[in-house]
């Protein structure tokens, strides 16, 4: 694919997120069934899959937001610790962006990014706010530095949300759904930044709707399905070849509807 | 106005008076602090202190007050807890209210959406700098209202102490009636002290979002003029 961003990877380089077992349930459901998956330094991994089918909890476990009933996640070599100061100090070097952006309602724009670096980091104020306003500049909304993220579009406020991740130099990134509540015209300023982080190298495991980032961009789907990861693949064999029932099925219905 | 001027009655009223402002002013701090720190146990995630949490508001907020400077007053002693009655007040006032303090703030907690404390959370701040930096700035707003109706009723409540040997307002109260003066006299000039205290806790919180406001404005006009080597600082970094 000519618009193709995806990078070679180092072989052979120890992976940075193992999960190896992981099980979860809410009640009755059992949403994470025997999970194994190995993420490489600079791998982009994409998940879809239907509604419910537990790709977005998924994600959400590598940071801890959600605790896993067992099975273990490593980042970095280290295994993710219990409540506490150890899982807030890990938390920082993760970085996460919700479908709802979640900006401090209370801050400005640039202090969003801020905050972060100077409460958890201990980083000087001075440095702090000048890499929060080159980062803002990065994802192109430095001009709104001073305004509280009320007043910005949503396409906006998810590119803030992506700059106050990344203030924390995490070694990876997770995206929830970061473009499902924005409206149409601003997707593609959203995934166009996500783009350039891919291209520049971070490790990234996104959830999302929008197969053409997948197409252009990951470096390997999951196909998710009953808590499940059903199927794997580079994104031009997924797309055009899907092994299983449930991902033809699922690719019928996105691509042709 | 026979009634202020003769027989010391007016320092008899004052010093009720500045004891009542006293109490409430002491309970209403305990109370504040206490309130504050039982709010961040019920929303923590140690089950051990969201319990101790969960069992003070009961005992405290369900007891009636007389009941709890009772206990204070003749049961503590029996246990070899001995304070004055000025403290046994100040503590019965403050646990009490602290109970309603809890959870004007935890309802004001609940009103942030739960993607606050996960944002901050997946930041790496702790559960008290997600408290602290992220949430309860965001509940104050909501929590005002209700947090003034609490320390309205503070310096009223308080009155109870003036049963319990503490010279406050109340017990001027009784000290006039014993003297025989009439009782809408009496009234009048204890209710009037009250009135004051209570409106002007009112006024405080009415005005506590301008005053608030205004602290932050000179804060950071002091550190924007006290440190002009910072804008070098950001400047060599660009």
């Amino acid at each position: 694919m000519s618009t193709s961003i995806v990078k070679d990877l180092a072989p052979g380089a120890a992976p940075l997120v193992v999960l190896d077992g992981v099980n979860k349930h809410f009640g009755a459901l059992h949403v994470l069934q025997d999970i194994n998956l190995e993420i490489a330094q600079g791998e982009v991994v994409v998940l879809i899959g239907p509604s419910g089918s537990g790709k977005s909890t998924l994600c959400r476990t590598i940071n801890r937001l959600e605790t896993v009933d067992s099975g273990t996640i490593t980042i970095d070599g280290r295994p993710l610790p219990a409540e506490g100061r150890e899982l807030a100090r890990l938390r920082a070097e993760v970085g996460m962006v919700f479908q709802s952006f979640n900006l401090f309602a209370h801050k400005t724009v640039l202090e969003n990014v801020v905050l972060g670096q100077v409460k958890v980091r201990k980083v000087p104020r001075a440095q702090a706010e000048a890499k929060a306003r080159e980062l803002l500049e990065r994802v192109g909304v430095a001009a709104q530095a001073d305004k509280l993220p009320a007043q910005l579009s949503g396409g906006q406020q998810q590119r803030v949300a992506i700059a106050r991740a990344l203030a924390m130099n995490p070694k990876v990134m997770l995206f929830d759904e970061p473009t499902s509540a924005l409206d149409p015209e601003m997707i593609n300023e959203v995934l166009e930044v996500m783009r350039n982080l891919a291209a520049d190298g971070m490790t990234m495991v996104v959830v999302t709707h929008e197969m053409g980032f997948a197409r252009s961009a990951a470096n390997r789907v999951l196909f998710m399905a009953d808590g499940r990861i059903v199927e794997e693949n580079t994104p031009e064999a997924f797309f055009t070849a899907p092994r299983s029932d449930r991902a033809k099925d699922f690719l019928s219905k996105i691509l042709h509807h | 106005m026979d009634i202020l001027f003769e027989h010391g009655n007016f320092a008899l009223l004052r010093d009720g008076f500045l004891q009542t402002v006293e109490l409430s002013a002491l309970a209403a701090l305990l109370a504040l602090l206490l309130g504050t720190l039982l709010a961040a146990f019920r929303v923590s995630p140690v089950p051990v202190l969201r319990a101790f949490g969960t069992v003070w508001v009961t005992a405290f907020r369900n007891t009636p007050l007389t009941l709890l400077f009772l206990a204070a007053v003749f049961t503590l002693p029996r246990l070899d807890v001995r304070f004055s009655p000025f403290t046994f007040a100040v503590l019965a006032l403050g646990f009490y209210t602290a109970a309603f303090v809890c959870e004007v703030l935890r309802s004001g907690i609940n009103t942030v959406p739960l993607g606050q404390a996960e944002a901050a959370r997946s930041l790496g701040m702790t559960f008290g700098q997600t408290l602290r930096l992220v949430i309860l700035p965001q509940a104050a707003k909501t929590v005002l209202g209700p947090m003034s109706s609490v320390f309205i009723a503070l310096p009223r409540n308080s009155a109870i102490a003036g049963a319990f040997s503490v010279a406050e307002l109340f017990q001027a109260q009784a000290t006039l009636t014993d003297l025989g003066y009439p009782i809408a006299l009496i009234f009048f000039w204890v209710a009037l002290p009250y009135l004051t205290i209570s409106a002007s806790v009112g006024l405080l919180f009415h005005y506590l979002p301008q005053i608030v406001a205004a602290g932050g404005r000179l804060v950071r006009g002091l550190s924007e003029r006290g440190t002009p080597v910072r804008t070098e600082t950001v400047e060599a970094n660009q």
